[in-house]
């Protein structure tokens, strides 16, 4: 392996102020919360930013190839452009920091981090994202780090020479599938779907593959092992006969949850956990407003999360002229 | 050729730029029979080319038995990044892919004499008055691995009795076996302690505490 160095962390930066009332605080600081930032601040508002990074899933992503303006740019790479269109203007930011709760008190939104920070806002913007599924099963939460992993790319190494499942069937466990069948001897690709959502390409590189065997319709019903990863119990969707399956390695790829826990007593989620929005970006909270991932609109996509966050900054901003 | 290429050295150029303090990183290498060895010290060659306030040092772990011992260096390729006093503060294995993060916080830190670490967490650490080390295991392909070694190595700057490793994992197969790593960020507290995932601040902190206070009667 080629050696590279990435420079991608954010350094930990706290520059909100806790006296000032916002007009817009944004909480997240994936595509669709810089965009929003970038927006406000060309409108000249007051605004905060708050954020575990800057980036979000983008960080996480390896190619991009659907950006327009960029025939091909790497997650990190586009993250820099990003960060380089924000910090051009300034805006005060809350980097490192996690929202733990968000309320609102009469007109005003007040947001307590994680780290005991509180803020407010006369408007604010949820852009928090999503982030990996478990799959809620026993034996799963045991054995994290022990053989049950959620990303591949950190742990596959691990895993050389060992019997591995991959669960889930779209891009990202295919993905997973492709990098551990070069150096594990047999893949068990497991999914509850019967049919595969990852795009053909990857399906059929993955069908060329005699080391894996595919249980479509299947549900995992447990992890075993004591202090290692041993193996899993499937079984079929369609009533058929429970099997275990020796694997020294599970790698969980069932795709995201929506990071709204902070606003759940105060916002309306939907079924999904995601935070329901009209065509223009409004809760059902006056004055909240919510983009990306973390949103009720279909479709996770960097540019539909950028284009959302835009969305979400003019609408708080009529909002505020409004109610001025 | 240079390891790093132009604009990374630039961006570096740039972070540097608010260095205070002076920084000294020592390595430790040998010529054969180790994997990075000879990337790590062109590394660290490199990075203290970037600013005036880092100096490097280059010795062989097998010649230089004094230093070695002086540096408490069991294995190799080793940096030690140090301001004015040894802060614990070491990377075992080369800082590349996503760890070049961690050696570029540490650095940065040490050179502050600070960390951002809450006040809370601050007084918590403030109390341990015998050994603690931390053991951050880690991929270069690990996007959640350098927020578990910089705080391991913010606590050890900030604490005189806490030390902080991280260990490169492919570098060393057999503390990955010793310490049955499956999954990374692992931490390894004083040998028997740990656990596995990137923890926030709070409860990484927690973490430490539980596993000083078990250590404290077996080692007093």
């Amino acid at each position: 392996m080629e050696l590279d160095f990435v420079l991608s962390r954010e350094e930990a930066r706290s520059t909100g102020k806790r006296e000032l009332t916002y007009d817009l605080v944004i909480i997240g600081g994936g595509p669709a919360g810089l965009t929003a930032a970038v927006y406000a601040a060309r409108k000249t508002l007051k605004i905060l930013l708050i954020s575990k990074d800057l980036g979000g899933q983008v960080l996480l992503t390896l190619e991009i190839e659907n950006y327009m303006g960029y025939q091909y740019i790497e997650g990190r790479e586009l993250v820099n452009k990003f960060k380089e269109q924000v910090t051009h203007f300034s805006i005060d930011q809350e980097i490192g920091e996690e929202v733990e709760k968000l309320d609102k008190e009469g007109e005003i939104f007040s947001i307590l981090t994680r780290g005991g920070k509180k803020f407010r806002g006369r408007t604010a913007i949820i852009a928090s994202g999503k982030r990996s599924r478990s799959l809620n099963v026993p034996g799963e939460r045991r054995l994290i780090g022990r053989g049950v992993s959620y990303c591949s790319v950190c742990d596959a190494p691990f895993f050389e020479g060992k019997d591995v499942a991959v669960i889930g069937g779209g891009n990202s466990a295919f993905e997973a599938a492709l990098d551990l069948v070069r150096i594990t001897p047999k893949i068990c690709l497991i999914d509850i779907a019967s049919t595969w959502m990852a795009d053909p390409v990857l399906v059929e590189q993955i069908e060329r593959e005699k080391k894996v065997t595919s249980f479509q319709g299947h549900r995992v019903k447990e992890i075993k092992g004591d202090d290692r990863v041993e193996g899993i119990t499937i079984e079929p969707l369609d009533g058929g006969k429970t099997r275990s399956l020796s694997v020294q390695g599970v790698f969980i790829e069932i795709g995201l949850v929506p990071n709204s826990e902070f606003a759940r007593s105060l916002v309306k989620l939907n079924e999904a956990g995601e935070i329901v929005v009209d065509c223009a970006s409004r809760t059902n909270i006056p004055g909240l407003f919510a983009a990306g991932d973390v949103s009720s609109v279909p479709e996770k996509q960097i540019i539909i999360a950028a284009g959302e966050g835009a969305k979400a900054t003019l609408t708080a901003y009529q909002y505020l002229l409004r109610s001025r | 050729m240079a390891l790093l290429k132009d604009d990374v050295k630039n961006e570096v150029r740039e972070k540097f730029k608010k260095l205070t303090g002076q920084v000294r990183l020592v390595n430790f290498t040998q010529k054969l029979e180790c994997h990075h060895c000879e990337e790590t010290r062109r590394l660290t060659e490199e990075i203290a080319s970037l600013s005036p306030k880092i100096s490097s040092e280059v010795y062989n772990f097998a010649l230089d038995k004094e230093k070695s011992q002086e540096y408490k260096i069991d294995k190799i390729p080793a940096i030690v990044v140090e301001g004015e006093k040894d802060y614990g503060i070491r990377f075992f294995g080369i800082p590349g892919g996503y760890e070049f993060n961690s050696l570029i916080s540490s650095i940065i830190e040490v050179s502050a004499r600070s960390t951002d670490l809450s006040s809370e967490s601050k007084e918590k650490i403030g109390k341990i008055d015998r050994s603690v080390h931390v053991q951050v295991f880690v991929t270069l392909t690990c996007p959640y691995c350098p927020g578990a070694v910089e705080m391991a190595h913010k606590l050890a700057l900030e604490s005189g009795y806490i030390t902080s490793d991280m260990i490169e994992s492919a570098e060393f197969p057999h503390l990955v076996s010793k310490y049955g790593v499956m999954g990374v960020p692992k931490v390894v507290i004083n040998e028997e302690f740990g656990f596995e995932g990137a923890l926030p601040e709070a409860s990484f902190v927690e973490e430490v505490i539980k596993a000083y206070e078990s250590t404290k009667e077996a080692k007093g």
